[in-house]
């Protein structure tokens, strides 16, 4: 073992410390029979790899009344299968010297591990066995969702700003299921019962709605023929049906109060705006990045530049929008007052910036320096096989395609000053806006309001 | 600050708190061919050339963390460690943001209680790079500390710390640290009070004695060879402060007297955190104690605190322990979050796992697993730039051997049972354990 360590050392040294004429390969692909994808990436820098399996099911996909439940898998993935005992999952891959953890989103729930890249088919081999033969316990199912709740408690009930979220999802879809919690609310937590669980597996996990993702000190063609060795023989299934449950067209803007324990106020405001569906045909996706860019992407961007640093109506401000997603998106900014100013002086400012971009644009300087941070990132995200996998697994689980992601930089680099502008002006418009105000309670009288008459718990 | 509102980007993670915690803890070590020099100005220098991508990390460490500030002027290491980007002698800060912007550089930078770090992370092209590099430069050796930027950023820090107040961790946290190291320097956290009380002359004068040359860590790594590396450190910190002398000698850690606080607050949750002071980063149980604690709390899913408190009673979503080695004893913490009514119950559970691990340690088949994953899982340490990062400068800031990485994995396997419990007898004392509940549910 001392030997064996000693040359993965030496691997490394060499290279991390040479300069290998290229460590990193082009991205491959293929599909098993039974629809399962495998992406693989080569990066040869350190003998270390990451395996990720990607199931296209998040909170979007659940139904009101079990919000949470994909969330509430994703623990009960680590509790046994038919063959592998509950808690040997974890000990095996830690045993191996790896690291591992799963996280749930709207779009999607992943499990990955880090490894030395020995290990690696034994990751195939687990995750392989509990995409097939999960056992769904009513006791293990009674003492996870104890922790499901404490997390929700953790995350939620007692962060004020998470609230803030929370109550902007809620408020700005009625129709889309992104306005539930991904976490799930309380009551349906407390509502929710093993078949819940047992049934999302049934309908989900099956290997035509998920591709894994390798990245790291591999061989592509190794990878594939362990892929079809473990995962090959898993039954495909047809998928339930996917009802688009679009938005209906918001008539108005929106405004809320949330009330939490906290000093200062927060300020949350979110705009409907588009994704990217066709990376060749859009545009808009592209421009409104860029926006983001020029508000609060780099060192020098406008918000902190302004409203922090000139004027100083604001202590933290920020600007936030996803390109990729498979429901609707939405461009926020968020911030919180200094002292002695108020959220309405804040909105103000922030309204202030916005009247700014669709009336005097964007410079070519400000341009040019939101490209140089994406072609920066570009180089910078090399450094992490993990970041790298991250990457292709929200493209792919956005109905994009890993082949997308040069494409987008490009697309990227190629917005101008009038692009934006035009996307300033056409999306960031009070009828499709929602603002979530935080306001502050003292720590003595937070206490929330008894639940109406009816409401049980 | 960036944070997008959708929570499609704010993932739920299984288990946050205690897998990054366990990673903050046992990091302690690298492995790599290190070049080690001394600059002309007294930095001392380390120096991994990896030529695979384009790109250069470099970190500037120095000893003007939380234990270099007094009392009544907590805060001010973080104040001037915050202001040390807002404007040079030659350029304004919008300037300097700019400089930095146009080439697709990023700054960075943290503080803790040892030390104060600035990092700049650069593409390696000739012109982007050397841009990059002359304004960090410039930053780090002619900060100006312009009134405007002093009056606003503290009024920040305020702000930030009144907020920290209301916040049930925060709280928590502050007390632990109060109670685990009374007068010593580590109990320190800024409150609105001694913040109001930093003058602008202060953050100067700060600066001045430890933001020195002598005592500042330069670590470089990625695409660059030695001679490049060597031209850079003296361009960083040929025009430091020389020091007037040594630093003031700092207090000793005196262990802490086993007190209990119970902070009330409408959470629903109760924060519990316990611990005591325990080791410095030479301590030569440093390897005994953590292989010990993989086993006790480090160990993410596999440790017995999650097993005994999350998996079989379902108590809290994040549980851990860890050790925060420090230039001097550092604390050993258990931590965990539980529904405020069964707090008790939790917390009695938490220390029987305690008392059980002190009194027996690990069995051969936990310490065997603990040995496998931390041995074997070795390269996942260091198999980034920016993770190497962080080692090399903890090896360079601490004075560890540049064989610490060579050694790890023989060091971590040559642990035993009774070393382990030894070190955790020596170490961590019942009597002495500090217990913080915050969220009693009265207020």
């Amino acid at each position: 073992m001392g030997i064996r360590m000693f040359r993965r050392l030496f691997a490394l040294l060499a290279a991390l410390a040479v300069s290998a004429a290229l460590a990193q390969g082009p991205v491959q692909e293929r599909k098993l029979a039974n629809g399962l994808r495998v992406i693989v990436k080569e990066d040869h820098r350190a003998p270390t790899v990451v395996h990720m399996v990607w199931y296209v099911a998040g909170s979007m996909d659940e139904v009101s009344g079990e919000s949470g439940v994909a969330h509430v898998l994703e623990h009960l993935m680590f509790k046994g299968t038919r063959t592998v005992k509950n808690g040997e999952f974890s000990r095996r891959i830690a045993a191996a010297g790896g690291r591992e953890n799963a996280f749930t989103s709207q779009d999607y729930t992943a499990y990955f591990q880090q490894v030395p890249k020995d290990a690696l088919p034994l990751m195939l081999q687990l995750e392989a066995d509990r995409m097939s033969s999960l056992l769904v316990t009513g006791a293990e199912f009674a003492r996870e969702i104890k922790v499901v709740m404490e997390e929700r408690r953790l995350r939620t009930e007692d962060q004020p700003h998470a609230l803030v979220a929370e109550a902007l999802n809620a408020a700005a879809y009625f129709a889309h299921p992104y306005r539930r919690p991904i976490i799930g609310w309380m009551n349906d937590l407390e509502h929710m019962s093993h078949l819940d669980a047992r049934n999302w597996y049934a309908r989900w996990y099956v290997p035509n709605n998920a591709f894994v993702v390798v990245v790291g000190d591999v061989k592509a063609d190794e990878v594939f023929a362990l892929a079809q060795r473990y995962y090959g023989r898993i039954k495909a299934r047809p998928l339930p049906e996917r009802k688009p449950q679009l938005e209906p067209q918001q008539r108005g803007a929106r405004r809320m109060v949330v009330k939490a324990p906290a000093e200062l106020p927060y300020l949350l405001m979110g705009w409907k705006c588009p994704v990217l569906r066709d990376a060749d045909r859009d545009w808009q996706p592209y421009a409104l990045e860029v926006l983001t860019g020029v508000l609060d992407g780099n060192e020098s961007a406008r918000l902190n530049q302004s409203l922090v640093r000139n004027s100083r109506v604001a202590g933290e401000v920020g600007a936030g929008y996803d390109i990729a997603a498979r429901g609707p998106g939405m461009c926020s900014l968020e911030g919180t007052p200094s002292q002695g100013r108020s959220v309405a002086d804040l909105e103000t400012a922030l309204r202030g910036e916005l009247a700014r971009l669709v009336e005097g644009g964007v410079s070519a300087d400000e341009l040019d320096r939101v490209k140089a941070q994406v072609v920066a990132r570009q180089v910078f995200n090399r450094d992490s096989i993990f970041g790298q996998a991250m990457e292709i697994g929200r493209f792919e689980t956005a109905g994009l395609s890993h082949k997308d992601i040069d494409r987008v930089l490009e697309r990227i680099k190629a917005v101008s000053a009038e692009q934006v502008r035009a996307v300033a002006k056409q999306y960031f418009v009070d009828d499709a806006l929602t603002v979530v105000v935080l306001e502050p309670q003292p720590l003595g009288q937070a206490r929330p309001p008894p639940a109406p008459p009816g409401v049980r718990h | 600050m960036s944070r997008g509102v959708n929570s499609r980007r704010k993932h739920l993670i299984r288990l946050i708190s205690a897998a990054a915690l366990s990673i903050a803890a046992c990091a302690a070590q690298a492995a790599l061919p290190i070049e080690h020099w001394t600059a002309s100005s007294g930095a001392r220098v380390y120096f991994v050339a990896s030529r695979g991508i384009p790109m250069l990390d470099i970190n500037v460490d120095f000893d003007a963390g939380g234990r270099r500030v007094p009392a009544d002027k907590a805060g001010l290491g973080g104040l001037t460690h915050a202001l040390i980007k807002a404007g040079s002698a030659a350029r304004a800060e919008e300037e300097i943001s700019r400089r930095i912007a146009d080439v697709g550089a990023q700054l960075g930078g943290k503080v803790d209680r040892d030390r104060a770090g600035l990092s700049l992370r650069t593409l390696s092209s000739e012109r982007e790079r050397t841009q990059a590099i002359a304004t960090f430069a410039e930053i780090l050796q002619t900060p100006a500390f312009p009134d405007a930027a002093f009056a606003r950023e503290k009024a920040r820090l305020i702000d930030s710390v009144r907020e920290e107040e209301t916040k049930p961790d925060a709280i928590a946290s502050k007390a632990f640290f109060r109670l685990v190291y009374g007068a010593h320097p580590y109990a320190l956290a800024p409150t609105p009070r001694t913040v109001a009380g930093i003058q602008r002359g202060d953050v100067v004068a700060f600066y001045r004695d430890n933001y020195v040359a002598g005592r500042a860590v330069v670590t470089l790594i990625g695409d660059a060879d030695r001679a490049l590396a060597e031209r850079i450190a003296e361009q960083l910190t040929a025009g430091l402060p020389r020091a007037a002398g040594a630093p003031a000698p700092l207090p000793p850690v005196v262990q802490a007297r086993g007190e209990t606080a119970r902070i009330a607050h409408p959470a629903s949750q109760s924060h519990i955190l316990l611990g005591l002071p325990a080791i410095a980063r030479d301590d030569p149980d440093y390897f005994p104690m953590l292989v010990g604690n993989y086993v006790l709390g480090g160990g993410g899913f596999v440790s017995r605190l999650v097993a005994e408190v999350r998996e079989k009673r379902g108590y809290a979503y994040s549980v851990y322990s860890y050790f925060l080695p420090l230039a001097q004893e550092g604390p050993f913490q258990i931590g965990l979050q539980t529904r405020t009514d069964q707090a008790d119950e939790a917390l009695s559970r938490v220390r029987a796992v305690l008392d059980e691990f002190l009194e027996h340690g690990p069995s051969a088949a936990e310490l065997q697993a603990a040995k496998q994953n931390l041995a074997g899982g070795f390269a996942l340490r260091i198999d980034s730039n920016g993770k190497l990062l962080e080692q090399v400068a903890l090896i360079g800031y601490y004075r560890l051997p540049l064989s610490w990485l060579d050694d790890f994995t023989a060091r971590v396997r040559k642990v035993g049972v009774a070393e382990v419990r030894a070190a955790f007898a020596r170490r961590v004392r019942p009597g002495n354990l500090v217990t913080v509940v915050v969220g009693s549910g009265e207020n």
